[in-house]
């Protein structure tokens, strides 16, 4: 992202400042067309995101006990776009070594640590995998 | 628990500080006019395949498969999910089967 958002001036401040996990997701995945502006593009990605996240936060908060019909399970829409663009990236990626360290070492770490307590040991783990085995993760993140 | 106003300030403004902060410092640390050294460089494109797996694995943390519905509504939904995608390779549109499946499973099935 460091790459991508470099020399976007006061919009690249915007974008670092509202980056969310969606956010970051779409814009490390999306496949932006020749004849569009990339910083615009992530731009939108960002503030669209952003305002949803903060509207639908507002109306959560005023309106959240209106809501009569059964919404258990709506959750899954995060899941289903989580998976989604994992698997968009890895039909675009050349090597899935790194992909495949991330579900791995998560996995495992999810399995050790329990749901609550998965995520920095998972981060740390990845990171030192990736930097002691770097000529093997070397080409990952290529696209084809 | 219930917090002060002045809590509730410090609380705020100590979210906004992390948030803030952890955005922007690899920003400042590796500023543009600096080439971005080739350890930086090399993670900025390996980590984020990674990450995405770890988000996957994120939004099934809760999935218990040795009590409850086993999973299987999580895991029917997301054979689903990839299938509808596959196929059409249209986001909305698989992420619609997708949660709508997940939620007839879940609310009506199991």
């Amino acid at each position: 992202m460091l790459e991508k958002y470099r020399g976007k001036g006061i919009r690249g401040a915007f974008l670092i400042f509202g980056m969310s996990d969606e956010t970051f997701s779409i814009n490390c995945a999306a496949n932006i067309p020749e004849d569009v502006d990339k910083g615009w593009f992530m731009f939108f990605v960002t503030i669209l995101n952003y305002s949803y996240w903060v509207s639908g936060s507002i109306l959560g908060g005023l309106f959240g006990e209106l809501i009569e019909f059964n919404t258990r399970g709506l959750e899954f829409a995060m899941t289903s776009m989580f998976i989604l663009i994992f698997l968009e990236k890895r039909l675009k990626e050349k090597r899935h070594n790194s992909s495949l360290l991330g579900l791995g070492v998560s996995l495992l770490c999810l399995v050790i640590f329990g749901s609550s307590n998965f995520i920095i040991p998972s981060m740390i783990l990845i990171l030192l995998i990736l930097t002691f085995k770097r000529e093997f993760f070397m080409k990952a993140g290529e696209t084809k | 628990m219930t917090m002060t106003v002045g809590q509730h300030i410090v609380t705020i403004a100590m979210v906004v500080a992390g948030t803030v902060i952890t955005r922007f410092l690899p920003f400042i640390l590796f500023p543009a006019d600096k080439p971005t050294p080739k350890y930086i460089q090399f993670l900025g494109k390996a980590l984020p395949p990674a990450s995405l797996g770890l988000l996957v694995v994120y939004s099934l943390k809760d999935v218990n498969i040795f009590a409850g519905s086993h999973g299987i509504p999580e895991l029917i939904a997301v054979i689903t999910v990839l299938a509808v995608h596959l196929w059409r390779r249209q986001m909305l549109l698989s992420i619609l089967v997708g949660t709508v499946t997940y939620m007839v499973l879940v609310q009506l099935v199991f």
